[in-house]
C-alpha cells in the first residue's frame, strides 16, 4: 500500500463513518428539529465526499465504493420508535450530548485524514487529489463546527436540569 | 389636503383609499385619514400616538371624549405615513372597549380559572418562581414575550430576565417573523440596524419586493409605492411570491417559483447581474469582503438551472435580472415569503449582496430593507427580549457582557452569555422535556401561533409546566395557564416604540384601562419588586418607576450602539417620529445607514461573528477578525438544498400562510372590530382555479386539509395562485368558537394545525411556508354552505 492509498482509505472510512453517524443521529433525535434537519443535509455532504473519494480513487487504481454506509433499516426502524416513545426523557438530552461528541470526533478523523491526504498529494504531485481535497475538506470542518456549536448552546441546559 | 371621515364601506372594499400621485425626487402629498364613532367637533382630546396593527409605523392622533377613545386620525406632518391609515388602524382602536377585555386577575382552581386578586395573583407567581429557583434554578424559568409591548416593557423584562433572574430563555413572538430580518442583516453587516428609509420609495427607479405583500402587511408603504406608480417617472416592480398578490398585479416582472426555492432564484438573480456585467466593482472592492467566495459558489447558478428547480422560466429570471441590473436607484424590500421559508436566513442574505454588489447603498433611493412584521418588533431585538442582547451586543465579546454588568451593577457572570440567548421553539422543547417549569408568556398567543399545534397546547397543559399569562383578552393560550394577569392596551399606557424603518414614535396614555387591568411596565415592575432582585451592592436592580424613567435608562444602555437613543426625548417624539441612531451630535436622527460605506462591522464592534449559512454554527472570533480585520460588508454565500418536507403522492400540495390585510395575529383585537370581521370571518384557503377543478370544488366549498399533524378545515377561493400550492391565512383560532381547542374529531380553523415543526438553523425562525399537505372536498360540505 501506498501513502496516496493509505490516506484515500483512511478519509473513506472517517467520511463514511461521519455519514453512517449523521443519519443515525437524525433518527434518534428525531423530535429534536433541528437536529434531525441538519444532520440529514449534511450527512449528504459525507455521501458527495464518499462519491469522488471514489471516483478519485478508481483513477489511482485503487478500489473504494462509492455509496456511503448508512444505518441498517432495521436498525433504523426500532430507533425511529424508541426516539418518539422517549422523547421527553431525561436521558434523551445525554444521549444527544453523547452524539454530538461523536459526530465531533468522527469528522475531525476526517478532518485529521483530509489534511494528511492534501499533504501527501502536493509531496507525490498529485494535483486532481490536492483539488479534490480543497474542495471536500470545507464540509468536514463545517461539520465539526456545527457540532461544536450545538454542544455548547445544548449543554448548559441539558447538565442543568440533570 | 383631504381630510375625510373615513366612509366604512369604500375603505374595506379599497383599502388603500384615494391616489395622490408624485413624481420622482418630489414629496409625497399628505392626506389625512381619520375615523370618528362621534362628530369631529365633540372631540376632548388628541392624544399623540403611532399604530400597533403593522410594522409600519403609522403616526396618529387617538381621539378622547367622555373618557372614552372615540377615534384616530393619522399625523400629516409625520415622515412615516403623511396622514394615511391603513383599514386595520382606522377601526381597531375599538377593540379597546370590548366587553371581552379581562378586568381582573385569574388563578386556575379546581380545574378552573377564577376571578382573583392583584395581590393573590402576583404572591403566586412570585412565590413558584422562587421555590424553582431554589430547586431547580434559573434555566427552569422562560419568558415568551412580543411585538406589541412598548420599548419601555422589554427593557424591563431583559433587565428581570437577564440580570434578575439570571435566565437565557427569553424570546419573543418576533421570532416568528422577525428574527430572520435581524440576523441577515447582522450576517452582512456585522450588526442589526434598518440600512434604508421609506423615504428611499420616493427615488428609486426599481423596487424589488423579495416574498414581501406590502399591500396587505404595510398597507401605507404601499399607498406611498401606488402614488409613485401613478406619477411622474414611476418605479418599477420586480416581485418574488408565490401568489398573484396586489403588487404582483403591478409587477414590471413578476416571479412565481415554488415554494421552498428562494435560494435557487437569488442565487439565479445574482449569477445573471454579474453575468451582465452590471456589479459596482469600486464598491465591492472599497467597501466589502467575500465576493470572490460568491462568484464561485455562484458558478453553476444559470437562470437555466433555477428554472427547473423553481419552476419559473429561465426567461423571465433573465427579464427579472436585467430589470434589477440597469435599475440606477435600486430599493429592495424583503418579508416573511423569504423569512418564513426553506432557507431563510441564506435567501435574505442573497438580498443584501445585491445591493452591495451593484454598490446601492446609503443614497436616497438606493437601499435594502430587512422588513419587520409586528408594530414593535425592532424593540423586542434592541431590548435584548429575544435572541440578543441589548443594544446589539454581541454574546460571544466578552467586552460587551462587561459593559452590560457595569449597566445593570452585577457580576459579569450573572449575566448568562454561555451560549446564544434560547429562542422560542427551543424553549417549547425544553419545556416538553419538562427542564423548563415555568413560562411566563405575555402578549402572545402561542396556542395559535406556533407550528403543530397539537403539540403546543399539550405542552402549555403539562403539569409540570406553570404558565403565567398577561394578555388584554382571555386568548386560547390564557385558557390553558395557570394564572392570567389582565393587562392594559394601547391607548391605555405611554411608551415608545420604532418601526421597520428605525422611527421612534411615542404612543401616550389617552384612557384608563378597564376594570384592574395594569399596564404591561407595571406588572413587570410589580414583579421585579415583589422579587427583590438587587445589584451587587445590594441596591434595587430596577431603579426606574415609570414609562420615561424607564427610557432613561434604556438609553443608558443604547449609548453607543447602533440603535443610540441618548438624543431622544419625550417631549421630542411628541413632535413627531425620529430615526435612529439619535445623539447630541445628530439630533434630528439618521435617515440612511451606511451612507459613508462604513459599518457597525468591526470586530470588537459588530453584533455577531456570523454564522455559516446553511448549518448555523457560529463563527469564532479569531476565524471573524481573520475574515473582516477592518469592518467591511460582508458578502456571504450559500448553497441551494431542496427543501425539508416535499410533496409526495400522499401530500402533493405545498401549504403557505400569511396575513390578510384586514387581520392582525390571532385576531384578538381585529376580530373585535366589527368592520374588520366582517371584512374577513372565517378561514379560507387560497386555491389555483385548475387545483379547484381537480378536487371538485369551487369557491365557497369546504376543503379539509391533511398534514402528517392534524387537519384544518376551510372555504376555497379560488385565485391566480401557483398551481400545486394553497395558501391560508393564519390569524383564525378557536377563542370566538369552541374556546381553547377545536372539538374532538373536528377539523380545525387554525393553520397552524398543519404546519411542520422546522426552524431555519441560521435564524432559528419557524419555517410556514414549506408543509406538505393533502386537500379533499370536506364531507360535510353540503351542509355548511
Amino acid at each position: 500500500m501506498n501513502g496516496i492509498e493509505y490516506a484515500l482509505k483512511q478519509v473513506h472510512r472517517a467520511e463514511n463513518e461521519t455519514h453512517r453517524h449523521l443519519l443515525q443521529m437524525a433518527d434518534t433525535h428525531a423530535a429534536e428539529h433541528e437536529i434531525h434537519h441538519v444532520a440529514l443535509d449534511i450527512a449528504a455532504w459525507s455521501g458527495e465526499n464518499v462519491q469522488l473519494l471514489a471516483a478519485a480513487a478508481r483513477d489511482n487504481e485503487i478500489d473504494l465504493d462509492e455509496d456511503a454506509d448508512a444505518p441498517g433499516r432495521l436498525a433504523q426502524t426500532a430507533r425511529a420508535v424508541t426516539s418518539a416513545l422517549s422523547g421527553r426523557s431525561a436521558e434523551t438530552g445525554i444521549l444527544l450530548l453523547h452524539d454530538l461528541r461523536d459526530l465531533f470526533l468522527h469528522a475531525s478523523d476526517a478532518s485529521v485524514h483530509w489534511e494528511m491526504l492534501a499533504q501527501i498529494a502536493q509531496a507525490k504531485r498529485n494535483e486532481e487529489l490536492l483539488r479534490l481535497a480543497e474542495r471536500c475538506h470545507p464540509q468536514t470542518l463545517r461539520q465539526i463546527r456545527w457540532a461544536n456549536t450545538m454542544l455548547k448552546a445544548l449543554t448548559p441546559q441539558i447538565l442543568s436540569s440533570l | 389636503m383631504a381630510q375625510q371621515n373615513a366612509d366604512h364601506s369604500s375603505r374595506l372594499i379599497s383599502p388603500w383609499g384615494e391616489r395622490t400621485p408624485y413624481g420622482a425626487g418630489q414629496r409625497w402629498p399628505s392626506r389625512v385619514d381619520m375615523q370618528l364613532s362621534i362628530p369631529e367637533a365633540d372631540v376632548e382630546r388628541w392624544v399623540t400616538s403611532a399604530s400597533v396593527l403593522d410594522s409600519n409605523g403609522d403616526a396618529l392622533d387617538i381621539a378622547v371624549a367622555g373618557g372614552r377613545i372615540v377615534g384616530v386620525r393619522g399625523r400629516a406632518g409625520d415622515r412615516v405615513n403623511h396622514g394615511r391609515l391603513g383599514p386595520k388602524n382606522l377601526f381597531g382602536w375599538q377593540a379597546e372597549h370590548h366587553p371581552d377585555r379581562l378586568t381582573t386577575p385569574l388563578m386556575r382552581r379546581g380545574g378552573e380559572l377564577v376571578a382573583t386578586s392583584w395581590d393573590e395573583a402576583m404572591s403566586a407567581v412570585v412565590r413558584r418562581c422562587q421555590d424553582l429557583l431554589r430547586s431547580d434554578g434559573p434555566s427552569s424559568i422562560g419568558f415568551y414575550t412580543s411585538g406589541q409591548l412598548f420599548l419601555e416593557e422589554y427593557w424591563t423584562l431583559t433587565t428581570i430576565a437577564r440580570a434578575g433572574i439570571g435566565t437565557d430563555h427569553l424570546d419573543g413572538n418576533t421570532r416568528l417573523c422577525t428574527a430572520t430580518a435581524g440576523e441577515a442583516l447582522k450576517e452582512s453587516f456585522g450588526s442589526d440596524g434598518q440600512p434604508g428609509s421609506y423615504t428611499d420609495v420616493d427615488y428609486a427607479d426599481v423596487i424589488g419586493l423579495f416574498g414581501h405583500n406590502v399591500a396587505e402587511t404595510q398597507p401605507v408603504l404601499w399607498m406611498r409605492i401606488l402614488d409613485r406608480l401613478d406619477g411622474a417617472n414611476p418605479p418599477q416592480l420586480v416581485v418574488i411570491d408565490p401568489r398573484h398578490t396586489p403588487v404582483a398585479e403591478r409587477a414590471a416582472v413578476h416571479l412565481a417559483p415554488r415554494p421552498g426555492t428562494n435560494l435557487a432564484v437569488m442565487n439565479a438573480l445574482l449569477h445573471e447581474v454579474i453575468a451582465s456585467g452590471a456589479v459596482d466593482r469600486g464598491y465591492i472592492d472599497a467597501h466589502t469582503v467575500g465576493f470572490a467566495e460568491l462568484d464561485k459558489q455562484l458558478a453553476g447558478a444559470t437562470a437555466e438551472w433555477a428554472a427547473d428547480i423553481c419552476g419559473i422560466s429561465a426567461h423571465d429570471i433573465r427579464r427579472a435580472a436585467g430589470v434589477l441590473g440597469s435599475a440606477e436607484r435600486l430599493l429592495c424590500t424583503v418579508l416573511q415569503g423569504f423569512y418564513q421559508s426553506h432557507q431563510a436566513t441564506a435567501a435574505a442574505v442573497q438580498v443584501n449582496n445585491l445591493v452591495l454588489i451593484r454598490g446601492m447603498l446609503g443614497r436616497p433611493g438606493c437601499g435594502v430593507m430587512q422588513m419587520n412584521g409586528q408594530p414593535t418588533a425592532q424593540n423586542t431585538r434592541e431590548c435584548g427580549a429575544d435572541g440578543d442582547l441589548p443594544g446589539f451586543r454581541n454574546w460571544t465579546n466578552a467586552e460587551h457582557i462587561a459593559q452590560l454588568a457595569e449597566i445593570w451593577n452585577v457580576d459579569v457572570l450573572s449575566i448568562p452569555h454561555y451560549g446564544p440567548p434560547t429562542h422560542a421553539m427551543q424553549m417549547f422543547r425544553y419545556a416538553e422535556q419538562g427542564s423548563i417549569k415555568y413560562l411566563w408568556i405575555s402578549a402572545t398567543n402561542p396556542a395559535v401561533s406556533l407550528p403543530e399545534l397539537h403539540r403546543i397546547r399539550d405542552i402549555l397543559r403539562r403539569e409540570g409546566v406553570f404558565v403565567v399569562v398577561q394578555d388584554i383578552f382571555l386568548s386560547e393560550t390564557a385558557q390553558l395557564a395557570d394564572v392570567v394577569l389582565p393587562a392594559a392596551m394601547w391607548g391605555e399606557k405611554t411608551g415608545a416604540y420604532t418601526n421597520a424603518d428605525r422611527t421612534v414614535h411615542l404612543s401616550d396614555k389617552a384612557v384608563d384601562p378597564p376594570g384592574e387591568a395594569r399596564s404591561d411596565l407595571d406588572i413587570f415592575l410589580d414583579f421585579a419588586a415583589r422579587m427583590d432582585f438587587r445589584d451587587k451592592d445590594g441596591a434595587p436592580l430596577v431603579t426606574w418607576t415609570d414609562p420615561e424613567s424607564a427610557f432613561a435608562a434604556w438609553q443608558r444602555c443604547s449609548a453607543g450602539r447602533p440603535c443610540d437613543y441618548t438624543g431622544l426625548s419625550y417631549d421630542q417624539l411628541r413632535g413627531g417620529g425620529v430615526q435612529w441612531p439619535c445623539t447630541p451630535d445628530a439630533p434630528g436622527g439618521t435617515e440612511r445607514l451606511y451612507a459613508d460605506g462604513k459599518f457597525w462591522a468591526a470586530p470588537g464592534y459588530a453584533e455577531t461573528y456570523g454564522r455559516d449559512l446553511i448549518t448555523g454554527a457560529a463563527l469564532e472570533e479569531t476565524e471573524y477578525r481573520a475574515l473582516n480585520p477592518d469592518g467591511r460588508a460582508v458578502i456571504k454565500a450559500a448553497e441551494y438544498l431542496p427543501p425539508h418536507e416535499d410533496v409526495s403522492d400522499r401530500y402533493p400540495f405545498q401549504l403557505i400562510t400569511g396575513r390578510t390585510i384586514y387581520h392582525f395575529h390571532t385576531r384578538t383585537k381585529t376580530g373585535r372590530t366589527p368592520q374588520l370581521q366582517q371584512a374577513a370571518p372565517t378561514v379560507w384557503a387560497e386555491l389555483a382555479l385548475s387545483d379547484a377543478e381537480g378536487l371538485g370544488v369551487t369557491d365557497g366549498d369546504f376543503v379539509d386539509i391533511r398534514s402528517p399533524r392534524g387537519v384544518l378545515r376551510a372555504a376555497v377561493r379560488t385565485g391566480k395562485i401557483r398551481a400545486g400550492t394553497v395558501f391560508v391565512p393564519f390569524h383564525y383560532g378557536y377563542w370566538d368558537t369552541t374556546g381553547a381547542e377545536p372539538d374532538p374529531d373536528t377539523p380545525g380553523s387554525a393553520a397552524n394545525e398543519v404546519t411542520v415543526t422546522d426552524w431555519d438553523p441560521v435564524s432559528k425562525q419557524p419555517l410556514y411556508k414549506t408543509a406538505a399537505v393533502t386537500i379533499t372536498a370536506s364531507p360535510a360540505a353540503g351542509d355548511e354552505r
